[in-house]
């Protein structure tokens, strides 16, 4: 697909002009970006290709049969097992990315409206626990939301509850509350680029014709700053679906999701071919899903007027 | 009560919000430190005393020693060739305009949208498909397609603000192309670079799921911290490494702002009216 | 200043796609000649200086620096340096550093090194600031330490992009000056792009306006100013009155009109005029206009009414309305007199030199392909 365009780009000029256009700028920065772009083509646009391939073969015993079947994808689709794990996936993914935009949009509103001369500071301190070993962060929570954790003992000191609440741990409340941690700094980000392109004197505008705070906000701020919305959200969204070490860690037998899944076919169940149909339906899934999410938050701020 | 709800009027709302979130963010990352000093087996209020021996008992663990040393490694190498991967892309893009520019970006950018472990899935099936042992080396090519988006966010933002009259007055100069790149150029975003470095090899060394898949049996860190998590008798040490790895982080991407902001000064400087 | 060409410029013209930016510009600058190109933004003039310095590849013609052909010559090839509109002062080095990087590659003594940059230096005065950084310094001293760098590889003709238009008035108006003295003390030409018509006018041997890619003159800027060839010509180095005249008759160097109220004036009759239906345009500066007060009296004479008034210091704005006239005059008085305190509405009296009207052409239609 992009790799397609992008050859079709370098093979556009016609021979007479070749040597003008090597030397041209563009001939000169297609040069400079395609150790890159080739080094991302070998190792993720192949990859993913095979991921495709495999997912219609079948596994025998120790090898592979390549003729195609839709026979993984079946299994893939009907087995109650994985129908429940896709929704699960889908579901978290879909609440943790509403979670993270929705707490973290006041954020990167503070820290671009009233950051001062140290939004630079600001940024720097939300993505510090966002780069920090996200193993650690994950147990960390197995830590605090625990039985005898942070927060059992925590609210037991002050008196709000008795004895230990178990239902904090392995669930997919604690998956959820584990994941939106650690993508806050991802939705952040991208809200607070937005933002800070929003010309001020528009909203002062808006103001100046006579719509209240609020109204001036719905109205011309948050329109505005959709693009940055809709990137935190797909950059929330599509990774936390397939994640693995926080159903593991934090979410027991309720919050297992895709993931673990998709590890155990390249492990002991060694299924690849149905790993990878997991794969491409994971994929699938989440991008059907996050294009309606997309959808549907460009058509209510349409209908803001 | 109208008195009440004007005292709640003049409560800063969301700065209050924001000191919450913040406690939010930076909670998990507080109390790795604080068992890792805790005198006790388990991770419960309240603290049993300060003790270091959980740090004691890292220095003698050589299966420890030897993931330290995968994962140093591993840092160096993805940190170098994701960075002068992220180079190539970040200078293509903010000083040439050229077709398919926003669509090679995109793809460059691509692992940053994707659930790490279909990458990982990926990655190891075609390896093995290809015949390729499963090695720290497979581990290096994994780890860099996943911070060369990272490396390229750093650099283009040190590459941004380059004023191109800086090379214009360099070959005005009499310099050559090559000696621009060196002279000039370089030294200009010389800190961007080191700060892509600097993240880069943060990103590697706190990486699980791509080195988990790929590691085959020499483990990084992360994943013998992860052999570590099921036996509750280890949690402790766990935490203590956990600590230096946190502090380490920390230092290094501190510093790769500092410098991240000083190429940033740099370039603007360069073009700024007086 | 001699008359052997330093740059000669033949037949250039430079597309960005369908966009004309140069469209056959051809022109020659003398050696130690001060040249200015002259012309609102997109005209073309930075163009066509990138193209002296090899910044731009023209589409088509041929730039002959000191007689060479230069068009297949690289940037650091060709004996000309710039001083950057930006400046670009290179932040990682210190004042001295930046003034050596050029002379590094000619891998002179460091004796040798060392004093030709002091020299450069202290030329701009800028002695003793040598180990300073980019960041310390100053609007004004980044121009100089622009100004020594690019002087101190003793090109043959510097070229400066917009050299004082990041300079606040005041300093813009001493660096005029510096610039000016520096150029009769190195005698090498010098080139400047600028839009500002004072800075031309004060600085230039030579200037050449520039419109959509194409040069409408070149002259000295007494001539381009008190002889623009074209409307437009006129219109942008200055306040000028445009008048409706009909063609009363034509000698061999002069034209007679009939300039409406100011009745028939001969003019000097420019290269290649045509009269195309017997109605030409003619002008005449507002500052050649005089008030006249109670006694004074005049050869060539007008009454007219103050219609507006702006003040503005040292002189006040007048906008006289004459019966007549289809539209108003402009005319400037110093505030000598009390010109400041006439009030809209008064009757006045007003000279005029009939000398001091000129023809001007017709503009050629702007063309973009």
């Amino acid at each position: 697909m992009t790799a397609a365009a992008f050859g079709a780009v370098a093979e556009t000029p016609s021979p007479p002009r070749r040597r003008a256009w090597m030397r041209s700028e563009e001939a000169r920065g297609l040069a400079m970006v395609s150790p890159t772009f080739l080094y991302a083509l070998a190792l993720l646009f192949l990859p993913v290709l095979i991921v495709i391939a495999y997912s219609f073969w079948t596994q025998n015993y120790l090898d592979i049969d390549r003729t195609f079947t839709l026979e993984n994808y079946r299994q893939a689709l009907t087995e109650p097992i994985y129908r429940d794990l896709f929704v699960r996936s889908l579901w978290i993914s879909l609440t943790v990315s509403i979670v993270t935009v929705v707490f973290s949009y006041p954020v990167a509103w503070f820290i671009s409206f009233h950051g001062g001369v140290h939004k630079n500071l600001w940024l720097f301190l939300v993505t510090v626990p966002c780069w920090t070993s996200y193993l650690l962060r994950v147990m960390s929570w197995k830590i605090i939301l625990g039985y005898g954790g942070v927060m059992n003992t925590g609210l037991i000191s002050m008196g709000l509850i008795d004895k230990p609440v178990t239902s904090l741990l392995y669930n997919s409340n604690a998956v959820v509350i584990t994941l939106v941690h650690s993508w806050a700094a991802f939705a952040i980000l991208p809200i607070y680029v937005s933002l800070q392109k929003v010309d001020r004197t528009l909203i002062e505008a808006a103001r100046d014709l006579g719509d209240s705070r609020v109204r001036a906000f719905f109205r011309v701020t948050l329109p505005l700053s959709l693009p940055g919305v809709i990137s935190a959200f797909l950059i929330v969204m599509i990774p936390t679906v397939g994640d693995y070490v926080t159903p593991r860690l934090v979410g027991g037998k309720d919050g297992v999701m895709i993931a673990t899944a998709i590890q155990a076919q390249f492990g002991k169940g060694a299924n690849w071919p149905l790993g990878a149909a997991l794969s491409v339906t994971t994929m699938i899934l989440v991008s059907l899903a996050a294009a309606a999410v997309v959808l549907a938050l460009k058509f209510t701020v349409r209908r803001i007027k | 009560m109208t008195l009440f709800t004007q005292r709640l009027r003049f409560i800063p709302w969301l700065p209050v919000y924001v000191a919450v979130y913040f406690l939010f963010l930076y909670l998990p990352i507080l109390l790795l430190p604080v068992f890792s000093f805790n005198n006790a087996a388990t991770t419960t209020f309240p603290l049993a005393g300060f003790t270091t021996k959980w740090y004691g008992t890292l220095a003698g663990n050589s299966v420890m020693m030897e993931a330290a040393w995968n994962s140093l490694i591993v840092g160096i190498s993805v940190s170098l060739l994701s960075t002068i991967l992220g180079i190539c892309a970040a200078r293509a893009i903010t000083r040439y305009r050229f077709r398919g520019q926003r669509a090679a970006t995109g793809f460059i950018m691509a692992p940053l949208f994707l659930p790490e472990i279909i990458v990982a899935v990926s990655l190891l099936m075609i390896v093995l498909a290809m015949g390729v042992e499963l090695s720290l080396f497979t581990v290096i090519l994994g780890q860099t397609v996943f911070c060369v988006p990272y490396a390229m966010s750093v650099l283009v933002s040190g590459f941004e603000g380059f004023d191109r009259s800086l090379e214009e007055a360099s070959y005005d100069l009499g310099e050559t192309a090559i000696g621009t790149f060196r002279r000039v150029t370089l030294p200009v975003v010389a800190p961007a670079i080191v700060s892509s470095l600097l993240v880069t090899f943060t990103i590697s060394l706190d990486e699980f799921i791509l080195a988990f898949f790929l590691s085959g049996t020499e483990p990084t860190l992360p994943v013998y911290i992860w052999g570590q998590l099921r036996f509750a008798a280890k949690l402790p040490g766990v935490l203590a490494l956990g600590t230096i790895m946190l502090v380490a982080s920390i230092l290094m991407l501190t510093l790769a702002e500092i410098l991240r902001r000083r190429t940033e000064r740099r370039t603007q400087m360069a073009h700024m009216l007086p | 200043m001699s008359d052997r060409a330093m740059i000669q410029i033949e037949k250039v013209s430079k597309f960005y796609g369908i966009y004309m930016a140069l469209d056959d510009v051809s022109l020659s600058i003398g050696e130690g000649e001060f040249f200015s190109l002259l012309g609102p933004s997109g005209c073309g003039k930075t163009t066509l200086l990138r193209s002296i310095a090899g910044f731009e590849t023209p589409t088509a013609g041929e730039i002959y620096i000191d007689g060479v052909p230069s068009l297949a010559l690289p940037p650091n090839k060709r004996p000309t340096n710039m001083v950057f509109q930006s400046y670009a002062i290179f932040p990682h080095l210190d004042v001295a550093e930046n003034v050596a990087y050029g002379l590094k590659r000619l891998k002179l003594s460091p004796e040798e090194e060392k004093k030709r940059v002091g020299d450069a230096l202290d030329m701009v005065r800028l002695s003793g600031l040598g180990q300073r950084k980019a960041h310390e310094l100053s609007g004004g001293q980044r121009q100089r330490v622009a100004l020594a760098r690019a002087l101190v590889m003793r090109p043959k003709v510097l070229l400066l992009d917009e050299p004082l238009s990041a300079l606040d008035k005041k300093l813009r108006e001493e660096m005029q000056v510096e610039l000016r003295t520096l150029q009769k003390a190195v005698g090498i030409t010098f080139i400047l792009v600028t839009h500002d018509q004072y800075e031309a006018l004060a600085l230039s041997d030579r200037i050449a306006v520039m419109f959509g890619g194409r040069i409408a003159q070149i002259a000295s800027p007494k001539e381009i100013y008190q002889r623009p060839r074209t409307r437009k010509v006129a219109d942008f180095l200055g306040g000028m009155n445009f008048l409706n005249a009909k063609v009363l008759g034509e000698q061999a160097n002069a034209v007679s009109v009939d300039a409406a109220r100011f009745g028939a004036v001969n003019l000097v009759k420019p290269q290649g005029f045509a009269a195309a239906s017997g109605h030409v345009t003619v002008g005449i500066r507002p500052e050649r206009l005089r008030l006249l007060w109670d006694d004074d009296r005049a050869p060539h004479e007008l009454t007219g009414r103050i219609e507006n008034r702006a003040y503005f210091g040292e002189v006040t704005h007048l906008t006289v309305g004459i019966d007549g006239l289809e539209q108003p005059l402009s005319m400037v008085e110093t505030n000598n007199f009390g010109a400041d305190d006439l009030p809209v509405g008064a009757e006045i009296r007003l000279a005029y030199d009939p000398d001091a009207f000129v023809l001007l052409a017709e503009d050629p239609p702007v063309s973009r392909v």
